[in-house]
C-alpha cells in the first residue's frame, strides 16, 4: 500500500505503510524513487512604504477656483449618523456651497469618497460607504451638477481620517469626502 | 475501550455540549476544554536522524494546538530512545500516563531524499495504530511533519486532519492614514510566511479556491476597486476586469470555476457570479438593499449572503442561480460575513450585538445559533478543511489586528501561531488528499 502524492510545488511526498509487525526488527522496505522534486518557489516581498497623506495647508492668499479655495472656503467633507447615509440637516449648507462652487467652476471634476467608522465588517462597510457617496452625489446632481463630472467610490472603513476607538473618532470617520480630481485653478 | 474509540467518544461529548451558552467562555485567554474533557496525553518521542527533533516539535505543537492532545514533556520520558523498528517498552510509557506514543526516524537516501518512518502506538492495548513512511526533498521536512500530524489526528479522532494546510491573509503595517497592507501566505502553524504582493492600495479579503492553488482577493485603490485571481503555483495574477461600479467581496465556488462577488452601482450593492472560463457574468440579486459577502455551500448549489433588504443586515440563502432567496438568521443584532463550513453542516458568521462583535455558527436552516467568541471587534471567519476550527481576526480598540482560532464548541480559543499584525485570514483546503488510510468517519471525513 503506497500513495505517491504530488505537492503544489511539484515536490512529492510518498507515503508508504510500514509493516504492522514492528517488533520483528525488519528493515523498512525500500520503495521506488519518487519523480524529481523541486524547491518551493518563494516570492520575497519588497519592503513597501505607506504613502504619506496629502494635506492642504492654507498659506497666504487663496486663489479662487483652487482646490484650496474649495477645501477652506466651502468645506470638502460632510458627516453622517451611525449606520446611516441620510444627509444631515447641518450638512446641507455645506453641500449647497459645494454645488454653487462647482457651478461657478464648470471644468472641475470631483470624486465623492464614502467612509465608514470601524464598527462594522469590511465588506458591509464598503457598501455602506458607497451609499454615503451616492447620497452626496444625488444632492449635487439635484442642484444642477452634471453627473458626468462626479465619480464615486467607497473606502469603507479602510481609510479613516481619525485614529482612535472612541465616539469622537467614529463620528469623524463617518463621512463623505468631495475630492477635486481635475479642473481646479 | 480502544484509544481511538475513546477520543471519538470524547469529541462526541464535546459536540453534545454545543448548546451551552457562549457567555460562559473566557474572552481572550487560552481555553482548552474548560475541564469538560481532558486532552489525551500523548508522547511524541524525538525522531532520530536529520531534522528529527524538528519534526517531533512540529508534530507536538500541532497536536497541542488542536486542544485534543496533551503532549507529555520529553524530560519525563523513561524510555528515551525508542526505535521505530522495535516494540516500545509499553510499561515505561504507561508509567508517565501516555495513552498514545509516536516514534519515528528520518534518513537521507542515496538520491538525497528524506525518508521519514513513523509509528503510532496505543500504549494501553499495546497495538500499532499506524506505520507509514513519507519521502520528500529534505527542504520539505516540515510538510512531512504536518502529514504525520494529520495521520495521527485522523487516526485518533476519526476526523479529517487539517495541519498540512496554508493560510492566506493580509499582513498589516501601521494604522489610519499610515496603513500599508500586503497579501501574504504561510503554513497553518505560522511558518514560511511569504509576501505575495507589494504594498499597492489596500489589499482585502483573500479567499482560497477549493482546488487550493488559487486565491481571489480585492484591491481598494484611490479611484477604483479590482478583484484578482492569484495563482500561488505560477505567481501569475489576473484581474476579473473592469466593471461599471465598485466590485468587492469575492469568493470562489468550491470547484474553483466561478467567483461570486458584489458590484455596487449608484449606492446599491448586489451579488453577481462570474464563470472564470467564459467570463460570463450572472446577476443573482436585484433588490434595493445591500447584498454582499456571498459564500457557496460545499456542494456548490447554494449561496449564503448578507443583506439588509429587511432593515438590519441578516443572513439569507439562495440557489446559485439567484432563485429561492430566503432569510436564515433569526436572532437580533446584525449578521455579517457568513461562511459555509466545508462539511456543509454549519454556517459561521460575524454578529454585531451589544456593542461587541461575535463569531458564531448556525445550521443552514438558521437553527442552533451559538456564539463561539466575542470581543470589542472581530470578524472574518474562515474554516479549517475539517470544519472543526475557525480562524478570524480580532482588533482591540486602538490596537493592531491579530489572527485567532476557535473550535466549533467555542472551548478551544487561542491566538493563531502568527504574532504580527494581520487580518482577513483564509484557510486553504488540505494541500493533498490524505496520504493513506488513517481511518476516520467524522467531520469532513476523508474520501
Amino acid at each position: 500500500m503506497s500513495y505517491a502524492v504530488t505537492l503544489r510545488n511539484g515536490a512529492v511526498v510518498l507515503a508508504v505503510a510500514l509493516t504492522a509487525a514492528a517488533c520483528a526488527r525488519r528493515p523498512v522496505t525500500d520503495r521506488p524513487p519518487p519523480p524529481p522534486t523541486e524547491q518551493p518557489r518563494t516570492t520575497p516581498g519588497t519592503g513597501g512604504q505607506p504613502v504619506p497623506p496629502v494635506t492642504q495647508q492654507p498659506t497666504g492668499t487663496i486663489q479662487p477656483g483652487s482646490t484650496q479655495d474649495f477645501v477652506v472656503n466651502v468645506g470638502d467633507r460632510v458627516y453622517f449618523d451611525f449606520d446611516s447615509y441620510a444627509i444631515r440637516a447641518e450638512a446641507e449648507p455645506r453641500l449647497e456651497g459645494q454645488a454653487a462652487w462647482l457651478r461657478r467652476y464648470p471644468e472641475v471634476r470631483v470624486r465623492i469618497e464614502g467612509n465608514a467608522d470601524e464598527r462594522g465588517t469590511r465588506e458591509y462597510n464598503l457598501a455602506l460607504g458607497a451609499r454615503r457617496a451616492e447620497s452626496v452625489r444625488s444632492f449635487l446632481v439635484a442642484r444642477g451638477i452634471a453627473p458626468s463630472r462626479i465619480d464615486t467610490i467607497s473606502y469603507g472603513k479602510e481609510r479613516p481620517i481619525a485614529d482612535g476607538s472612541n465616539e469622537e473618532a467614529w463620528a469623524r470617520n463617518r463621512n463623505a469626502h468631495t475630492a477635486i480630481t481635475s479642473g481646479a485653478r | 475501550m480502544r484509544l481511538s474509540t475513546l477520543i471519538a467518544v470524547l469529541m462526541s461529548a464535546l459536540l453534545a455540549g454545543l448548546a451551552l451558552p457562549g457567555a460562559a467562555r473566557a474572552q481572550s485567554e487560552v481555553v482548552v476544554n474548560q475541564g469538560v474533557v481532558a486532552p489525551t496525553p500523548i508522547a511524541i518521542a524525538p525522531f532520530a536522524g536529520p531534522d528529527g527533533a524538528g519534526i517531533s516539535q512540529v508534530i507536538t505543537a500541532n497536536l497541542e494546538r488542536s486542544g485534543f492532545f496533551a503532549p507529555i514533556d520529553p524530560a519525563a520520558f523513561i524510555e528515551t530512545n525508542p526505535g521505530v523498528d522495535v516494540q516500545p517498552q509499553f510499561e515505561s510509557w504507561r508509567r508517565i500516563r501516555a495513552q498514545a506514543l509516536v516514534v519515528g526516524e528520518s534518513s537521507i537516501d542515496a538520491q538525497g531524499r528524506m525518508r521519514v518512518n513513523f509509528r503510532l502506538w496505543d500504549v494501553v492495548t499495546e497495538q500499532q495504530l499506524l506505520g507509514f513512511q513519507f519521502t520528500a526533498t529534505p527542504e520539505n521536512w516540515r510538510r512531512i511533519a504536518h502529514k504525520i500530524s494529520d495521520a495521527v489526528y485522523q487516526r485518533l479522532t476519526g476526523e479529517l486532519g487539517y495541519f498540512d494546510t496554508r493560510v492566506v491573509f493580509v499582513a498589516e503595517q501601521g494604522r489610519g492614514q499610515g496603513r500599508a497592507t500586503r497579501l501574504a501566505v504561510m503554513d497553518q502553524d505560522g511558518f514560511n510566511p511569504v509576501y505575495l504582493t507589494q504594498a499597492e492600495g489596500i489589499v482585502m479579503t483573500p479567499r482560497f479556491s477549493g482546488a487550493g492553488q488559487e486565491v481571489t482577493y480585492m484591491v481598494l485603490g484611490e479611484d477604483s476597486t479590482r478583484i484578482y485571481v492569484h495563482n500561488l503555483e505560477t505567481g501569475r495574477r489576473e484581474s476579473l476586469g473592469s466593471f461599471d461600479g465598485q466590485v468587492f467581496a469575492p469568493r470562489f465556488s468550491p470547484d474553483g470555476r466561478r467567483v461570486a462577488f458584489s458590484i455596487e452601482r449608484g449606492g446599491n450593492t448586489d451579488i453577481f457570479v462570474m464563470n472564470l472560463q467564459t467570463r460570463g457574468i450572472s446577476r443573482l440579486t436585484s433588490d434595493p438593499g445591500i447584498d454582499t459577502s456571498p459564500s457557496f455551500s460545499p456542494d456548490g448549489r447554494q449561496i449564503v449572503f448578507n443583506s439588509d433588504r429587511a432593515g438590519r443586515p441578516r443572513l439569507y440563502i439562495m440557489n446559485t442561480d439567484g432563485s429561492g432567496q430566503r432569510p436564515v438568521s433569526t436572532g437580533s443584532g446584525n449578521y455579517h460575513t457568513p461562511v459555509w463550513s466545508p462539511c456543509g453542516d454549519l454556517i459561521a458568521f460575524t454578529k454585531q450585538a451589544g456593542g461587541r462583535f461575535h463569531i458564531g455558527v448556525m445550521a443552514p436552516d438558521g437553527s442552533g445559533e451559538r456564539i463561539l467568541s466575542s470581543s470589542f471587534f472581530q470578524e472574518g471567519p474562515t474554516w479549517a478543511p475539517n470544519g472543526r476550527y475557525i480562524m478570524f481576526f480580532r482588533q482591540p480598540g486602538g490596537g493592531s489586528p491579530r489572527l485567532w482560532t476557535v473550535d466549533v464548541t467555542g472551548r478551544i480559543e487561542r491566538p493563531a501561531p502568527y504574532n504580527l499584525p494581520a487580518s482577513d485570514p483564509a484557510w486553504s483546503p488540505l494541500l493533498d488528499p490524505p496520504a493513506g488510510d488513517f481511518g476516520g468517519s467524522g467531520r469532513c471525513q476523508a474520501r
